[in-house]
């Protein structure tokens, strides 16, 4: 009975190497062949989504129409109040979007220029890791997902994550339709009949749309802005050397939210 | 026993009034509810899953499906007939179902469940 330690290192040895397996092993036997295979991407099927956006095409106009289409698509209403905002994608200035990078002499159109910030969908998200019912995880394709269901709003996940991309539903959105005021506010909510408004007491936050890519249909926001300007907003796989982001990535110079905190983040800013 | 005229008499006025309410409501049991087919619903013939399943089940398959839609992706049901259906509550079961107040509540409130589906999910407006 038992094995000696020259015996384990021998059996842990064979099984190592027949475990190589996955990508490694085929690229070993097939070279090119996964490769090949993985050309053309459906929109139903990246591995690691990822959007850049170029602050050069974007202005005040394609921002709103972007936050617009957003809110309207996943009923997210305006509550009139800094306190209560609920936002998946919103308006910011340089020295709240970049803070490291910021300086006295940044030039005027940097200074007061604006941005649009969205949730990070990161390679490595703190908010999944602080999640004690796993309402919030990590996708295979790499979006950071919400499942409402399980949400039980202890608000780790907004501790948690850099960017502010995560709002509080403090009260029932629906609450919109019984004030006067706010009625006025959000005309026809809830906008889309065919998306779920949120409940009191969960988070929720920006999903990349992971309901329209199963549909094959882009980002609401991406589409939003492509219909003013073409490639303001790119969204693509950046799994796929041959992918639109890629390609984008590769001629540009872009930046990340506070990539020094190792969140490894997938929105890309062209600046 | 002293009195015992007086504590018997009290005794079964008191277990009287106690079963008051059984007696009264005796024999008016209400019946359980039938659910409302739509013409829609009546037409296809066929649910996702066998009446008597859907009857008895219809939460399990519902918990199956968001769980799969949301947490892995799964977004399309095959059912046995081959057919494919969207899995969504919204689009999909109250498109057919549309009359909600006769064909869910009638029955949860019957027996006295209360989901809180509705709380997000958006019901469809039903025609009067």
């Amino acid at each position: 009975m038992g094995l000696d330690r020259r015996e384990f290192l021998k059996v842990a040895g064979l099984a190592g190497l027949l475990g190589l397996g996955g990508k490694a092993a085929i690229d070993m036997f097939a070279p090119g062949e996964l490769e090949a295979s993985m050309e053309t991407i459906p929109l139903t099927e990246g591995k690691r989504w990822a959007m850049v956006i170029d602050v050069h095409k974007i202005d005040e106009t394609i921002i709103k129409k972007c936050v617009e289409a957003c809110h309207r698509e996943h009923n997210v209403p305006d509550l009139a109040s800094k306190k209560e905002e609920i936002k998946w994608i919103w308006k910011e200035d340089y020295e709240h979007s970049f803070p490291e990078r910021h300086h006295e002499y940044v030039g005027e159109d940097v200074e007061h220029g604006s941005f649009l910030l969205l949730c990070n969908h990161c390679s490595n998200p703190p908010c999944c890791r602080v999640c004690p019912t796993k309402a919030t995880w990590q996708r295979e394709d790499g979006i950071v997902m919400m499942d409402q269901h399980r949400c039980i709003g202890c608000r780790f996940c907004m501790a948690a994550c850099p960017f502010g991309a995560r709002s509080f539903n403090w009260g029932d959105p629906r609450r919109v339709l019984e004030d006067e005021k706010l009625k006025e506010l959000n005309p026809g909510y809830p906008t889309n009949q065919d998306y779920p408004t949120r409940s009191k007491g969960v988070v929720e936050k920006c999903t990349f749309c992971a309901e329209r890519l199963a549909k094959g249909q882009l980002p609401a926001c991406v589409e939003a802005a492509n219909t003013v300007k073409k490639d303001a907003l790119v969204f693509g796989d950046l799994d796929e050397p041959d992918s639109n982001v890629r390609a984008v990535l590769r001629n540009h110079y872009t930046i990340r939210r506070k990539p020094e905190l190792g969140t490894n983040p997938n929105v890309f800013y062209i600046v | 026993m002293y009195d015992g005229g007086k504590i018997i008499t009290g005794l079964i006025i008191g277990i009287g009034l106690l079963m008051a309410p059984f007696f009264y409501n005796a024999g008016k049991a209400a019946k359980a509810p039938e659910p409302e087919l739509t013409a829609k619903a009546k037409e296809a013939k066929q649910c996702v899953m066998e009446k008597a399943y859907m009857t008895s089940s219809h939460f399990s398959l519902l918990d199956d499906w968001r769980n799969t839609v949301v947490r892995d992706g799964e977004r399309y049901y095959t059912a046995k007939s081959g057919k494919v259906f969207y899995k969504s509550l919204q689009m999909t079961c109250l498109d057919c179902h549309s009359n909600k107040s006769k064909f869910c509540d009638q029955c949860h409130d019957y027996v006295g469940v209360d989901p809180y589906c509705w709380d997000c999910h958006i019901e469809p407006k039903e025609k009067k």
